[in-house]
């Protein structure tokens, strides 16, 4: 299997990582009313989730290739 | 103060400045230099998906559902991560075939078809109408505004204008002049255009700026970070209701079917598909927007929520309207230069927008819908003026005007309703109908033009119903009845609530039923139907664009004739003579060749010479000039289907030959096999012959030389007579036996013995044998022991042949053992269902070697130089044969010092009475 096929995958399982992620059971366990440093829960969680996989992204396609 | 000339003055400035990037982009293009071959500014140029749409209306939609503007980013950051297998297909699919735009992408696939191109075109035209009037909604709305500094005064709706009097009108004249300055200065084959991609680049910068610049300032400026926007906001009842998602059932759904539907914007807006796609330089480039695009929209998106909070508490009273807060927040605080930097910020949001747009459609109307019509009507002689490059031109250049004033059209009928996000929204469902037939068409061959064109009916029709009419009749265009009742009264058919389906929000509720219509109906027709061959053929160069190295094999169900004669200045006429003896003289170059003089018009050429011409009018309306100016012969049906039957034909006959071949080999080593076998017969009768003559001569010498000395000598004394007497007796007694058996084996060996099957027990059999030979054990003084339990079942066999077995081992076993030391044993015992008897003697062993001689016709162990020992060597092959016709087996074992044991065994009888079953059962 070559590197760009396993790379593909990864993107693939990052796709489906964030569908959950920005979904419905998932997003309504952080649509309380609670605060992290004075910002609302949701708005934490769904811009963390999006920086995450913004990372993991990044971390997939820059990573050295052998 | 902001006086309204200096605004107008900034604007042209920034405009010229960016009119200054694009013709530095050209010319570095020209020179082979390009600027924009780089991944960063590819990343960025994709950041033309936001539009004044993010830079303003973000802001209005998070006042009124908080999060809820997210998802029109985050479905493309889910998208970009399959971007890897699914925008690559479709970048190598458009490089292979030269393909211009959305349009001709769709057109292409489906055996490049016109129609299909045109209503492509239609739909993004009309679809993207809204998203245009959007824009300069936003640029005019911004300008009033701004002009009305330092007061914040809301501008008048359009509509109560007079035409004269509208900004927006000038807006969008200026927006199209500045669009066909950048768009179509000159006819690129390729439909690329550096420069404006790299004006573009420049412009998602800016915009990124201007609102990081305005988001920074509210956040930290007017109020003291984030965490004091959202701890003041929480004290407002009305704002802590956006803080989490709304209660109400429908919530969760609009925000996933928002998500989809920007996913699928994010691949299928004309001016995505234009940056995306034609404009990209390298595939390579994809790896690095992967993940900067994405943070782009993250970083654009921060501030979004800070600045609708703090423009909710700013202006509490509802008096400002929410789309406006990123321009008036500074005006209000007095920030002239930022309020500007915004204004700045906002049109290039908008430019950069309509640029793209306008140029990515006026392409396809021109490819796709103006030119096809014009080629038609032959009135026009088209096919005779020597350079249509100029006309393509202008088409082109009246096609940017004509959408840009429907835009604005369509911004005074119908912009005041929505919002800006709303109006957007409308054009992401129009161009989420392209989905099925491009997805569709990069992974399932069996999609069919007639598929396509039905399910684009079908889904445009329902979403220009549920969404487009109903945008209309919000604005009193439409009278509103149509809203509230129905078309025509019928309640069913209310289009926001069609067939009763309620609950869902107006744009799921257009996806739900256009995108049930448009892949129903793709599927379906696609399915009844079967594509034609060149439908078949262009399935295969997209679907297994991968597969194949190159275009050089995309042509090779072409068949025809053609002279580079006629194909040069076909090409001339729409690129200028010029670009075209270059473009054949470069191919010529290519191939190795000194010239165009020494070009042959094969298949590969004139597949050259359609791309080439692809990029200029669109891939349906090339074939068709192609067409016209070569000699083709259509492949047609029949004939395809003839090439494949000839195909299939030779593989069947490769395939029996094969099995031919197989079997004939299977045959020639059963011939070998019988041969052989027919020999070792051969040998067998011969030896058998020779036995049986010298086994027979043997006791017919001796009668023979008894019957000489009896006759000879007539006085020999009585006892000596009688003696000699009983000699020729036993003598022609054993040649009489010796013929029987002879006889008997050959009946057996022939199948011509009569068998008299009945149930016996064995071992009355055995006891009867006994019996018979207890006179021989008697002579020799042999011991005998018997092993016979009672009870046992019966098998089928021939009472007289089972004794004759016993008979012949009995009276083997007898012959060998020794005397008055010999001991025999028979037993009787069952076995695996089989009934088994076993003669054991204590006689000389048998060598391995001779086990299986034994059983061979005449052939008797002993050493021969010591005299054969008696018996005709006939009895264990007629036994074996007599045992293996009724199923069983009989074989010797024999071991050093432990005598002879030959054993048999039978099958029981399947079928016994009764009561010897129960005597089974007992035993």
């Amino acid at each position: 299997m070559n590197r760009s096929n396993v790379t593909g995958q990864r993107l693939a399982a990052i796709f489906l990582l964030g569908c959950v992620l920005f979904n419905y059971p998932v997003l309504s366990l952080f649509n309380t009313s609670g605060a992290i440093f004075g910002i609302p829960l949701l708005y934490v969680y769904v811009f963390g989730a999006w920086s995450l996989l913004i990372g993991l992204l990044a971390l997939v396609i820059e990573r050295r290739r052998p | 103060m902001l006086q309204g000339w200096v605004i107008v003055a900034v604007s042209f400035a920034y405009l010229g400045l960016l009119f200054a990037i694009a013709y530095y982009g050209d010319k570095r293009a020209d020179a082979g230099r390009s600027i924009i071959a780089n991944p960063t500014i590819y990343a960025l140029s994709l950041a033309v998906y936001c539009t004044t749409w993010t830079f303003y209306g973000s802001v209005g939609r998070a006042a009124s559902s908080g999060i809820g503007f997210l998802p029109i980013y985050l479905g493309p950051t889910l998208m970009v991560a399959l971007w890897w297998f699914v925008m690559l297909k479709i970048i190598r699919i458009s490089k292979a075939n030269r393909i211009t735009s959305i349009a001709d992408f769709v057109a292409s696939r489906y055996g490049k078809s016109q129609v299909l191109g045109g209503l492509v075109t239609v739909i993004a035209v009309v679809g993207i109408v809204p998203y245009i009037s959007l824009q300069l909604k936003a640029i005019s709305n911004s300008f009033t505004i701004l002009l009305n500094y330092p007061d914040i005064v809301m501008p008048a709706t359009a509509a109560a204008q007079p035409l004269s009097q509208d900004s927006a009108l000038y807006i969008a004249l200026i927006l199209a002049m500045f669009t066909i300055l950048f768009g179509t200065r000159h006819l690129d084959a390729t439909e690329r255009h550096e420069g404006m991609v790299a004006a573009i680049a420049f412009e998602s910068v800016v915009k990124l700026l201007a609102f990081l610049a305005v988001g920074a300032f509210v956040t930290f400026g007017i109020y003291d970070g984030f965490g004091d926007i959202f701890a003041r906001s929480e004290a407002v009842p009305d704002l802590k209701a956006l803080m989490t998602f709304a209660d109400t059932g429908s919530g969760y759904g609009t925000w996933w079917s928002l998500t989809v539907v920007s996913m699928l914007s994010i691949m299928l807006l004309p001016r995505q598909f234009q940056i995306a796609v034609v404009e990209n330089v390298d595939e390579g480039h994809l790896r690095r927007a992967v993940w900067l695009f994405p943070l782009y929209l993250f970083l654009i998106n921060i501030f979004v929520l800070p600045i609708a909070l703090g423009g909710l508490l700013h202006f509490p009273d509802g008096t400002v309207d929410a789309d406006t807060f990123v321009l008036t927040l500074p005006m209000v605080e007095r920030q002239e230069a930022l309020a500007l930097l915004v204004f700045i910020g906002g049109l290039s949001a908008a430019t950069g927008m309509v640029i793209v747009e306008a140029i990515a459609l006026s392409t396809m109307i021109c490819n796709d819908l103006v030119m096809p019509v014009l080629l038609r009507l032959r009135r026009l002689r088209l096919n005779e003026r020597h350079d249509l490059s100029g006309l393509l031109l202008s088409i082109r250049r009246w096609a940017i005007v004509a959408v840009l004033l429907l835009g604005y059209s369509y911004f005074r009928a119908a912009g005041e309703a929505y919002a800006l996000v709303g109006i957007g929204l409308i054009s992401f469902a129009a161009v989420a109908q392209f989905a099925p037939a491009i997805f569709g068409g990069i992974y399932w061959k069996g999609g069919t033009r007639d598929g396509a064109v039905a399910g684009l009916m079908a889904g445009f029709l329902v979403w220009a119903y549920t969404l487009l009419l109903p945008s209309f009749a919000k604005s009193d265009w439409l009278p509103s009845e149509f809203l509230r009742d129905g078309l025509l009264g019928v309640a069913l058919l209310r289009p926001q609530q069609l067939f009763g389906l309620s609950g869902l929000d107006e744009i799921s509720h257009s996806l739900f039923w256009s995108m049930l219509a448009n892949i129903g109906c793709y599927v379906g027709v696609s399915l009844r139907g079967r594509p034609s061959v060149d439908e078949a053929s262009h399935a295969t160069l997209f679907v297994d664009v991968f597969r194949r190295g190159g275009g050089a094999e995309r042509s090779r169900l072409w068949r025809g004739s053609a002279h580079v004669g006629d194909l040069v200045p076909l090409i001339g006429r729409f690129l200028g003579p010029v670009r075209a003896q270059a473009a054949f003289a470069g191919y010529a170059r290519s191939r190795g060749l000194g010239s165009i003089d020494e070009l042959t018009a094969d298949a590969r050429l004139v597949s050259y010479a359609e791309t080439l011409l692809a990029g200029a009018i669109g891939g349906a309306s090339a074939r068709a000039m192609v067409a016209s100016a070569v000699k083709e012969e259509p492949l047609g049906l029949d004939e395809v289907m003839d090439i494949l039957d000839e195909a299939s034909q030779v593989r069947a006959y490769s395939r029996e030959l094969e099995q031919k071949s197989r079997e004939l080999e299977a045959a020639t080593a059963e011939l070998r096999a019988a041969n052989e076998r027919l020999t070792e017969l051969d040998r067998m009768k011969d030896d058998f012959i020779s036995t049986v003559t010298h086994e027979l001569r043997t006791p017919l010498t001796s009668i023979r030389s008894f019957s000489e000395i009896l006759l000879d000598e007539a006085d020999l004394p009585v006892d000596e007579r009688m003696k000699f007497l009983s000699i020729i007796v036993k003598e022609a007694e054993r040649l009489t036996r010796l013929i029987n058996q002879v006889l008997d084996m050959a009946k057996i060996e022939s199948g011509n013995a009569e068998w008299q099957t009945a149930e016996l027990d064995l071992r009355e059999i055995i006891e009867e044998s006994v019996a018979a030979t207890s006179s021989l054990f008697g002579e020799k003084q042999i011991e005998l022991t018997l092993d016979l339990p009672a009870g046992l079942p019966p098998v089928l066999a021939d009472h007289d042949r089972l004794i004759q077995v016993m008979l012949n081992l009995l009276s083997n076993a007898v012959k060998f053992s020794p005397p008055k030391t010999g001991r025999v044993r028979v037993s009787l015992s069952r076995s695996d269902g089989d009934l088994r008897v076993d003669v054991h003697d204590n006689g000389p062993d048998i060598s391995a070697a001779d086990q299986a001689i034994i059983f061979e016709r005449f052939r008797q162990v002993g050493d021969t130089l010591t005299g054969k020992p008696p018996g005709t060597g006939l009895g264990l092959p007629i036994s074996r044969r007599i045992i293996e016709h009724f199923g069983g087996r009989l074989w010797v074992t024999s071991a050093p010092g432990e005598g002879v044991l030959f054993s048999f065994t039978l099958p029981q009888a399947p079928t016994g009475s009764a009561g010897r079953r129960e005597a089974r059962t007992i035993a």
